[in-house]
């Protein structure tokens, strides 16, 4: 059939002459290019001594921020649950009792706030979702465990360290 | 005199078991290492100083292993397997001259484990017999994956030896004898080496010793793309630990029969012109003999991380179309050479 965007070009072969055919030229000459990546400079970075630089975009683990006066940014709303793709986010809201304003910003709190991190994919649509910009996936690799349960972050893992 | 020969062979016996033993567990992570600079990585180096001690880990990793014996496979013979392959691989050394004569004052030792005048031949036994050790462990699973690539281990290993006994047959006709100890000695000096008679049979005795020892490019048994894992694919534990080893034995084996047929053995250079002591001679034969064998198994992994594997029906053309046709015709050539050098 004709070609229809006449760009369809036809390979031609020639038949192989009798050293390409005896193949051990071709060997030869693969095996000298592998030899000479011996004397190449290594590509690997000894990972836990030294570390890659994160590139700006770099999404890693969550962290929960605070306000300028050190009080939690998160309100609950669980629009961040909401938006993850993987279903990684639970959490339990609280009501702000009074004596707590230096604690949380708004009225409302996340008393329970967990992430999955075996189920996270790390696609940074919670931190799209949050309307207090509480939550950031600005954090470092997330480490190895043992245990499933020990994925499971609580507050504890994921809230900033206060300002002071 | 008895005793002393009794003691004498069993230390003999012993050394070159540990060694072989030894040289087959650094090659695990020679292996390793030199993929990794082949591939501009640097392979593992965490266990110990630049990862010495990492078959150490290997091995105990394999020893604390579960051990899985499938319910529906011939629990004797699937254990019969490993052990065959291993035991092959370690009996073939047993032929092999490592160096000349040391003598302490009047008592002489050979270097050598057993001198019987039929040492190639003992060899290509031995070597014929590695394949029943795949074949069984392969059958006695009771999966398909492992019985087809226990097959094609049957088949490769049948089509190979006989162009390999081809060009070995080309060899012994320029050396007249079949025992390795006279071969290593008539290749004194530099010049005399069977390799400078004997290119065309060397380069067929090396492609099909690739191909006896399951290495890349003939390692179609065990071929991951087709076959998850070939003939060990339902093996675990250390009986899979056995059949990996049994692999890198059979390299220093064969390593180390190219080395003495055709490189010489123990010879070096200038041997006699240096006016050193018979003692000192055989001492630097056997390193000279252990510098060849390493560059052997370098060889084997630079080829196996150079060049991908082959086709099955490539497998078969190339030995039964090319190979054995170039040995029948190397045998031809050696014999209108010798007769016409006696001619004249």
């Amino acid at each position: 059939m004709e070609s229809l965007s006449n760009r369809k070009k036809v390979l031609e072969q020639a038949p192989m002459n009798f050293w390409e055919r005896i193949y051990l030229p071709a060997i030869f000459k693969g095996m000298a290019i592998t030899f000479m990546h011996m004397f190449k400079k290594k590509e690997t970075i000894f990972y836990p001594e030294v570390e890659r630089e994160f590139s700006e975009n770099w999404r890693g683990m969550h962290s929960l921020k605070r306000d300028e006066n050190g009080r939690e940014r998160c309100t609950a709303c669980g629009l961040c649950a909401l938006s993850c793709p993987a279903e990684a986010i639970t959490m339990i809201s609280a009501e702000r009792k009074k004596g707590e304003e230096d604690l949380y910003r708004e009225e409302k709190y996340a008393a329970v706030y967990e992430i999955n991190m075996l189920r996270c994919i790390f696609c940074g649509l919670c931190e799209e979702a949050c309307p207090k910009e509480a939550i950031y996936l600005d954090g470092p690799i997330v480490p190895a465990d043992y245990l499933r349960k020990d994925f499971i972050y609580g507050k504890d893992k994921l809230v900033e360290a206060p300002l002071n | 005199m008895e005793l002393a020969f009794v003691i004498e062979k069993f230390v003999l016996i012993t050394v070159v078991f540990v060694l072989t033993l030894l040289v087959a567990m650094y090659s695990t992570l020679a292996e390793r290492k030199i993929a990794g600079f082949l591939q501009d990585r640097v392979g593992p180096n965490r266990a110990g100083p630049f990862g010495i001690l990492q078959p150490l880990a290997d091995g105990a990793k394999m020893f604390f292993k579960e051990e899985i014996i499938p319910t529906e496979s011939n629990r004797f013979l699937f254990i019969a397997g490993p052990s065959l392959a291993i035991l092959t691989a370690c009996i073939g050394s047993a032929v092999i001259p490592w160096g000349q004569k040391l003598t302490f004052g009047d008592y002489v030792v050979d270097l050598q484990v057993t001198d019987i005048n039929v040492g190639i031949l003992y060899i290509f036994g031995v070597v014929s017999l590695g394949v029943y050790g795949v074949m069984i462990g392969g059958w006695a699973s009771n999966n398909k994956f492992s019985l087809m690539g226990a097959i094609r281990a049957a088949s490769q290993n049948i089509s190979y030896e006989i162009p390999m006994g081809l060009s070995i047959i080309a060899l012994l006709m320029v050396t007249g004898t079949l025992s390795l100890k006279e071969i290593s000695e008539q290749q004194s000096g530099f010049v005399n080496w069977n390799i400078w008679y004997q290119p065309l049979g060397f380069l067929i005795f090396l492609i099909c010793a690739f191909a006896e020892t399951n290495r890349t490019p003939f390692d179609l048994p065990e071929c991951e793309t087709e076959l998850v894992g070939g003939y060990h694919t339902e093996y675990s534990s250390m009986k899979l630990g056995f059949y990996l080893f049994a692999e890198y034995i059979n390299m220093f084996v064969s390593s180390a029969v190219m080395a003495t047929l055709y490189f010489g053995g123990y010879n070096f250079p200038f041997m006699y012109d240096l006016g050193l002591s018979e003692n000192w001679i055989t001492i630097i034969g056997v390193i000279m003999l252990f510098a060849k064998i390493f560059f052997f198994i370098f060889f084997f992994m630079w080829v196996r991380w150079t060049i991908p594997r082959f086709r099955y029906d490539q497998l078969m053309n190339l030995g039964w179309k090319v190979l054995i046709p170039l040995a029948i015709a190397n045998i031809v050539l050696t014999g209108i050479v010798i007769t016409v050098k006696d001619l004249l």
